[in-house]
C-alpha cells in the first residue's frame, strides 16, 4: 500500500527522502527495542521467587553508546530536513508570482494577467511559481500534498510558497489551519497544465470554457459552478443543515429574516445574496458569506439560479 | 512494626466534609483521582463520537459544527482537566510523602486549597459547555476572538486551574526539600519522586504564562485591546508563541510523572536495581530545562522566519537524546532479570514500546522539510496520541494496578485486568497506527469531511475505538469489584519506603519517621564492583 501521496513538485524527492531516512531508523529501531523486550521478558521470566539477580546498577561502555548513537543519528536528520528546506524556501529569480487570498471558507488565485479563479489554481509545468499569500480573515494554511508544500496565511502580513510543478494533472489544495466550521470543506484543486495547455488557458480560455459549457443547459452550468466555485463548502443540496441555508427548495419559499422581516426568494433575491451577501441574513445563520461581486459574471448568476430552481 | 489498631486512612473519618475538608495528602490524592477519572471519561467519551463520525466521508451521525464543539471538548478537557494536573497531582499527593518518609507534605492546608481551585476551574469549565467552543484545544487568535461562543469563560476556568497547578507544584518541591526522612539523601530519592520534581519545576515556571496569555485574550475580547488581532493591529503568531511557550513546557508536565511511575514498576518486577539511575534523574532534569527552549517546532509553518526554525529544529533535536537514554535504561534494567508480567508490569513494558514510537515519529516533525508535509495532519495527531496514551496514560493505568493495594487495601483480579490490558492495547495501536498513513497521505487533522480514498483508513481507526473501548470497560469493571480479604502491606516484596507500612496506610503514615540507610533500588545480590 502507498503511504506517500504522488510526488509531483522539485521538492517532494527532498522530502520523500527525509521520511524515508527518518522511518528506515525508526523501523530498525523500533524492531532493535521490540525485539530485546520480548526477548528480555522471556529469558529473564521469574521462574521461583528466589530468582537470584545480579545488581548491575550502570555500564559506562552502553551508556556512552546510547547517547551518543541517537545523537550522531539525530544530527544527520537534522541536517537533511535542514538542507531541503533551505532549497524550498529559497525563491529562484525566474519565479512567476500568484496572489493568493484566503476567506471563510475560498480561495481566490490573482495571477499577473489580470485573471482571478477561485478555488482552482492554474500553473504551468516546469515552471518556478511563487505564491504571495495572504488571509481576508482568520488563519489558513495552504497545502497541496502533491507537491509537499504547506504555510500559513494571516491577516496582518504576507507568506509565501514556492514550487516547481513536475508533473502535469489536477492536485488537491486543502486548507490545514483550522478556520470554523466549514474547514473540511475549503478545499481546491491545483491544474498542472503543459506549457502549451497553459498558455491557450493565459489567452483567454475562460472565454472557451464558456463556450464549451453554453451547449449546456444553464441549469448544468450551475451544477458546475456550484461546486467549482466552492457554493459547496457551505450550502447543500440535498436539504442537509450547512453553514449556510440548504439550496434544495429554496426558489419561491417564504424567506424569513434575522430582523423579523421576510421576502419570497425569486431571482432578485438570490442575485442581491450572492453579490451583497450581508443584506439580508435568514434567520438562524451568521452573517458569515463573502460577497461574490467581481468574482462571478452575470451569466454565471443566471445559472446558479437555474440550478437552484432545478433543486425541488 | 506498628500493632496497633490504628485507623487507617480510609476509614478515618465518614460523609463528606470528612473528605472535602481533609488536609490528609492521601485523601487529597484520591479525590483528584475521582475528578479527573471522571473528566478523562467524558472527553474519552466525545472523542469515541468524533471517531464514529468518521465512518463515512460527509455527515455520519452529526454536523460540521457539532464535530467541531466534540474535537475541541476532548482536546481541552483531556488536556487542562486530566494529564496536566492528573498524575502529578493524583499520584503526586498519594506517594510523594509516602516515598519520602514524611507525615504529610509540607502545606497540607495548601494543598487542599489546590485542589478546590481544581474544582473551582472546572466548574467555570463545565459552566462554559452552555455555548460550547469550536476552536480547538489550542484557541488560535483571531478565530478564537471572534467566535460567539464561550472561549473567554472556558479560557478563565483554565487561569483558575493554572493557579491550582502552580500552588502544587511549589508544594510538592518545597515537601522534597524539607521533609525527607533522615539519610533519604538526593541519590536515594525514588525516581517518581525525581520526575514530581522536575514535573513541579515546569508547572511553577511555565504556567504563568499560560495565565498572562489568557489574560491578554480577555483584555482584547472585552476592551478591543489589539494584542493578537490583525483587525485591531495585533499579530495573531504572538498568541502561538506564548500558547506554545507554556504548552511544550507543558507537554512534559503530562509525560515526566508517568516515566517516574515506570522506573518505579520495572525494578520491583525485575528484582533488578534500575539501570543507570542517575542517568534516569539528570534527563528528567535535563528535559524539563530543554523544554522550556523548542516551543517554536509548533510554528515551522506559520510564518516565523526561517533562522528561528532552524534554531527551534537544532533544539529540539537536543530533547530527543535523553529521552532515547531513558528508554534504554529502562530496557536495560530487565536485562539479567526476574521478570514478573503483572498487570502493571505489562503497562510499563508497553509503555517502553509505545513511547518509543511517539518518540522516533517526533523524529519526522523535528525534520523541517518533512514537517512542512506533516504539519497539521493526521500524523500529528497519531504522534501526540502515542506520546500520551501510550506513553502518559499506559503510565497512569500501570500506577492504577500498582499501587491498588496500597490505595485501597485491597487486591484485584489479574487475569480479568490483564485481558483489559491486551484489548487496551490492540485496540490503542488499531486506532493510531492508521493515522500516521493518513497523515503521510496528506489527509489534514480537525477535517469533518473527507475524501472517499481515506475512507478505509479512517474505518479502521474507528473499530479500533470499540476495541479499546471494551478493554476499557473491563479495566474499570475489574477495579471497581476488589478480591475479597485485606491487601498484604507488601505484596510485591517491594523496597520501596511506601511499601513499608500496612495497606492502607494509617492517617499519618509513619508511627515515627524512619531512617535509611540504603539505595531505593537494592534488588539482587551485589556482585563485585570493577572499578
Amino acid at each position: 500500500m502507498n503511504w506517500l501521496p504522488v510526488s509531483a513538485s522539485t521538492f517532494a524527492p527532498g522530502v520523500d527522502f527525509v521520511l524515508w531516512l527518518v522511518t528506515i531508523i525508526s523501523v530498525i529501531s523500533c524492531i532493535l527495542i521490540g525485539f530485546l523486550l520480548v526477548y528480555f521478558v522471556i529469558k529473564y521470566r521469574r521462574k521461583s521467587d528466589n530468582d537470584q539477580t545480579p545488581a548491575i546498577t550502570h555500564d559506562s561502555f552502553l551508556e556512552t553508546l546510547w547517547t551518543v548513537i541517537p545523537t550522531i543519528l539525530c544530527i544527520v536528520i537534522f541536517i537533511y530536513g535542514y538542507v531541503f528546506y533551505d532549497q524550498y524556501t529559497t525563491t529562484p529569480k525566474n519565479a512567476v508570482e500568484i496572489n493568493v487570498t484566503a476567506k471563510q471558507w475560498l480561495w481566490t488565485f490573482d495571477y499577473s494577467n489580470g485573471k482571478k479563479t477561485l478555488n482552482e489554481l492554474y500553473v504551468p509545468i516546469g515552471q518556478p511559481i511563487r505564491l504571495v499569500m495572504q488571509s481576508d480573515d482568520v488563519l489558513h494554511s495552504f497545502f497541496v500534498p502533491a507537491f509537499r508544500v504547506k504555510q500559513d496565511l494571516m491577516g496582518n502580513r504576507y507568506t509565501y510558497i514556492n514550487f516547481t510543478a513536475t508533473k502535469e494533472g489536477v492536485f488537491d489544495i486543502y486548507c490545514t489551519e483550522y478556520c470554523g466550521t466549514a474547514h473540511s470543506n475549503m478545499l481546491g484543486k491545483v491544474h498542472v497544465l503543459s506549457k502549451e495547455k497553459f498558455a491557450s488557458w493565459e489567452d483567454g480560455s475562460a472565454k472557451k470554457v464558456q463556450k464549451a459549457s453554453s451547449n449546456l443547459p444553464p441549469a448544468e452550468v450551475g451544477r458546475q459552478l456550484y461546486s467549482d466555485k466552492g457554493c459547496v463548502a457551505c450550502h447543500s443540496i440535498d436539504g442537509a443543515d450547512g453553514v449556510g441555508p440548504t439550496w434544495k427548495g429554496l426558489f419561491g419559499k417564504n424567506r424569513i429574516f434575522a430582523d423579523g422581516t421576510s421576502i419570497l426568494a425569486d431571482e432578485n433575491y438570490i442575485k442581491e445574496s450572492i453579490l451583497y451577501p450581508g443584506e439580508k441574513i435568514v434567520e438562524g445563520y451568521g452573517p458569515v458569506m463573502p460577497s461574490y461581486k467581481g468574482l462571478l459574471e452575470d451569466s454565471d448568476i443566471t445559472a446558479i439560479i437555474e440550478y437552484i430552481k432545478s433543486l425541488k | 512494626m506498628s500493632q496497633e489498631q490504628e485507623k487507617n486512612y480510609l476509614e478515618n473519618g465518614e460523609g463528606f466534609a470528612s473528605w472535602f475538608f481533609t488536609v490528609d495528602h492521601k485523601r487529597i490524592g484520591i479525590m483528584y483521582l475521582w475528578a479527573i477519572g471522571v473528566f478523562f471519561i467524558i472527553a474519552a467519551i466525545a472523542s469515541f463520537l468524533v471517531r464514529f463520525e468518521h465512518l463515512t466521508p460527509g455527515q455520519t451521525i452529526m454536523t460540521a459544527h457539532t464535530y467541531n464543539v466534540l474535537f475541541t471538548l476532548h482536546g481541552s478537557m483531556m488536556v487542562f482537566l486530566f494529564i496536566v494536573p492528573g498524575v502529578a497531582a493524583s499520584f503526586g499527593n498519594f506517594l510523594i510523602p509516602l516515598m519520602i518518609g514524611a507525615k504529610d507534605v509540607i502545606f497540607p492546608k495548601l494543598n487542599l486549597y489546590s485542589f478546590w481551585l481544581y474544582l473551582l476551574g472546572a466548574a467555570v469549565f463545565m459552566i462554559a459547555l452552555a455555548a460550547p467552543a469550536d476552536t480547538g484545544w489550542t484557541f488560535y487568535t483571531p478565530y478564537s476572538i471572534e467566535s460567539g461562543a464561550n472561549v473567554i469563560l472556558i479560557t478563565f476556568g483554565i487561569f483558575i486551574l493554572g493557579f491550582s497547578s502552580i500552588l502544587t507544584g511549589i508544594n510538592f518541591i518545597v515537601t522534597m526539600h524539607k521533609l525527607r526522612a533522615p539519610g533519604m539523601t538526593w541519590d536515594r530519592l525514588p525516581l517518581f519522586c525525581w520526575a514530581a520534581y522536575a514535573t513541579s519545576l515546569l508547572q511553577v515556571l511555565a504556567t504563568p504564562v499560560v495565565g498572562i496569555t489568557l489574560l491578554l485574550l480577555i483584555g482584547e475580547r472585552f476592551f478591543g485591546l489589539g494584542f493578537f488581532d490583525p483587525a485591531r493591529g495585533g499579530d495573531p503568531v504572538l498568541f502561538q508563541h506564548f500558547f506554545w511557550f507554556y504548552s511544550h513546557p507543558a507537554v512534559y508536565i503530562m509525560i515526566l510523572p508517568a516515566m517516574g511511575i515506570i522506573s518505579e514498576v520495572i525494578p520491583v518486577f525485575s528484582r533488578k536495581p534500575i539501570f543507570g539511575y542517575k542517568a534516569i534523574a539528570y534527563a528528567s532534569l535535563a528535559i524539563a530545562l530543554i523544554s522550556f527552549l523548542v516551543w517554536g517546532h509548533h510554528m515551522f509553518v506559520s510564518g516565523q522566519s526561517k533562522l528561528i526554525n532552524v534554531i527551534f529544529s537544532v533544539i529540539t533535536y537536543a530533547v530527543a537524546v535523553p529521552t532515547a537514554i531513558k528508554v534504554f535504561n529502562w530496557l536495560w534494567t530487565l536485562y539479567k532479570g526476574s521478570i514478573e508480567l503483572s498487570t502493571a508490569m505489562l503497562y510499563s513494558l508497553a509503555f517502553i514500546f509505545l513511547f518509543t514510537i511517539g518518540g522516533l515519529t517526533g523524529l519526522f516533525l523535528g525534520a523541517l522539510a518533512a514537517d512542512v508535509h506533516l504539519h497539521d495532519t493526521y500524523f500529528v495527531v497519531a504522534h501526540m496520541h502515542y506520546v500520551m496514551i501510550g506513553g502518559t496514560v499506559f503510565g497512569f493505568f500501570a500506577a492504577l494496578h500498582f499501587w491498588y493495594p496500597k490505595m485501597w487495601g485491597r487486591m484485584f483480579d489479574e487475569f480479568k485486568a490483564k485481558i483489559a490490558f491486551v484489548l487496551i492495547f490492540i485496540g490503542f495501536n488499531v486506532i493510531f497506527f492508521p493515522q500516521f498513513i493518513l497523515g503521510t497521505l496528506g489527509m489534514p487533522r480537525r477535517y469533518f469531511n473527507y475524501a472517499p480514498e481515506f475512507q478505509s483508513l479512517h474505518q479502521l481507526s474507528t473499530y479500533g475505538t470499540w476495541i479499546g473501548a471494551a478493554g476499557f470497560i473491563l479495566m474499570l469493571w475489574t477495579l471497581m469489584r476488589p478480591l475479597p480479604g485485606k491487601a498484604p502491606g507488601n505484596p510485591y516484596r517491594s523496597l520501596s519506603l511506601e511499601w513499608s507500612m500496612d495497606s492502607p496506610p494509617g492517617t499519618f503514615n509513619f508511627d515515627e519517621i524512619p531512617t535509611i540507610t540504603e539505595p531505593v533500588y537494592n534488588y539482587g545480590t551485589k556482585i563485585e564492583e570493577e572499578s
